[in-house]
């Protein structure tokens, strides 16, 4: 068939039903604190490795929940796992174990398949 | 020994009116307690439990009901009051079908009404069978069967905050400061009826300034496992297999979001009641830009209007949960008793 260079453009928004929350629930599991996060960007904010990338704790948290998890993925094995995070998080989640359990969660379930 | 001898006029009796009756007469007032409907109680008796303790909304309607059994006060139901009028040194009180009454003070305690949800069309309260409001998912927790319009269990069920409040376009600025609460309270209920529910809060803001409102939130998250997503929803369709799609702004993660729903609860808000702003307005009262009564001072004159004798209690002046309605309805027990003192005297 003819190409004429159209494409069809994949939506951007979240497909909340058709996302795959298993990772989540592996956390979620485990770390019950996970689930009191409030998304207040306080990790965020006193995180070294965020000040100088892209990596956002809580964009990570939030992204998890939805079950975006192709965007989390590489993103995870920046942390540097100091826990500076911890000491920081008003609700006392524990940030570095999310990010722990996350990376063994994508090793058991998904076999990291980046 | 009597130590007033006038008599006060309470219009409305709900949990202001009646609270402020019931001091009145223990106070030594005589009172003439003025209701439309036939029953009192108010909104109250459209309630389950009530936050942030999910205690039994009769029980605090029982102890209203013994306040306001008492000889002075002569309870008036079924009677829609039209206007205060000041003359001379006492009040008239004129109610629709009925005989004037004549007051030495009058307290309005006419409260709130629910924002109709249907004015917001875009999420499609009235059209579509399984979009519901606050008030209609309260009275199926009161029947003990939460159920969708096909008597199926809903098993994803979402919560939308701030219907009728924050909203230009429905003419309301102002916050009205519990549909948050409520929403993680029913959320929560719903969580004790469906173990397994998939439970989703839709906020712009989580206002959880009560006490013990930012625990129950966080008992929310840590023991029902409710989902909070921050962003308006936009508006709600149906699908070919009866469900509703809710569009959102997951501002959090930054993107677009759907979601497919069994069941939408919409937190419809407070306004001023009707009755209250005819009142205001037959009564030459003034109402501020939120359209509820204006108070003569924020801090120091809550309960007082600019007619001497004429008082506010409860929400007539401001959306306010149920402790503070009865704060606010003694206060202005305070305020008449020392009014008519010195009028006496």
């Amino acid at each position: 068939m003819e190409k004429f260079g159209f494409t069809v453009m994949k939506e951007r928004h979240i497909d909340y039903d058709s996302n795959d929350k298993r990772i989540a629930e592996y956390i979620n599991e485990r770390e019950p604190s996970f689930r009191i996060c409030i998304e207040c960007g306080c990790c965020s904010a006193t995180c070294t490795t965020g000040n100088f990338t892209r990596f956002s704790l809580r964009e990570i948290h939030i992204l998890l929940k939805r079950g975006e998890n192709d965007m989390v993925r590489e993103q995870i094995m920046k942390c540097m796992l100091c826990g500076k995070c911890i000491l920081a998080c008003p609700r006392g989640v524990n940030t570095r174990n999310v990010i722990m359990l996350a990376r063994e969660a994508f090793q058991k379930i998904t076999r990291n398949a980046v | 020994m009597r130590e007033m001898n006038a008599r006060v006029v309470v219009i409305g009796g709900g949990v202001a009116g009646m609270e402020t009756a019931g001091q009145l007469a223990r106070a030594g007032c005589r009172v003439t307690l003025v209701e439309k409907n036939t029953r009192t109680g108010g909104h109250l008796n459209d309630w389950y439990h009530l936050f942030p303790d999910r205690r039994d909304s009769t029980e605090v309607l029982k102890y209203l009901e013994k306040h306001t059994r008492h000889s002075d006060i002569d309870m008036v139901t079924g009677a829609t009051v039209e206007s205060v009028i000041k003359n001379h040194k006492s009040l008239i009180v004129k109610i629709a079908e009925h005989e004037d009454l004549e007051a030495g003070a009058v307290v309005i305690a006419t409260g709130f009404d629910l924002f109709k949800s249907e004015r917001k069309e875009e999420y499609g309260y009235g059209i579509y069978d399984n979009v519901i409001s606050s008030a209609d998912l309260e009275k199926m927790f009161r029947e003990g069967s939460v159920r969708r319009h096909d008597g199926r269990i809903p098993e994803k069920i979402g919560f939308v905050h701030c219907v009728g409040s924050r909203d230009e376009k429905v003419g309301n600025l102002y916050c009205s400061k519990l549909c948050c609460v409520t929403a993680v309270k029913q959320a929560m209920e719903i969580k004790k009826h469906f173990k397994n529910a998939g439970v989703f809060c839709f906020y712009i803001d989580m206002r959880m300034g009560g006490a013990l409102y930012e625990e129950l939130y966080r008992e929310s998250q840590e023991v029902y496992g409710i989902n909070y997503i921050r962003g308006k929803v936009s508006e709600v369709s149906e699908n070919i297999n009866n469900r509703l799609i809710v569009k959102v702004e997951d501002t959090l993660a930054g993107r677009p979001l759907k979601m497919e729903l069994d069941m939408l609860v919409l937190m419809a808000g407070m306004e001023m009641s009707e009755g209250g702003q005819k009142i205001a307005k037959a009564s030459g009262l003034e109402t501020g830009g939120n359209r509820y009564f204006r108070s003569a001072d924020h801090h120091f004159g809550s309960n007082l209007s600019r007619v001497s004798g004429i008082f506010y209690a409860g929400t007539c002046v401001a959306p306010m949960n149920i402790t503070e309605t009865i704060s606010h309805a003694r206060a202005a027990v305070m305020d008449v008793i020392d009014y008519l003192r010195n009028k006496e005297s």
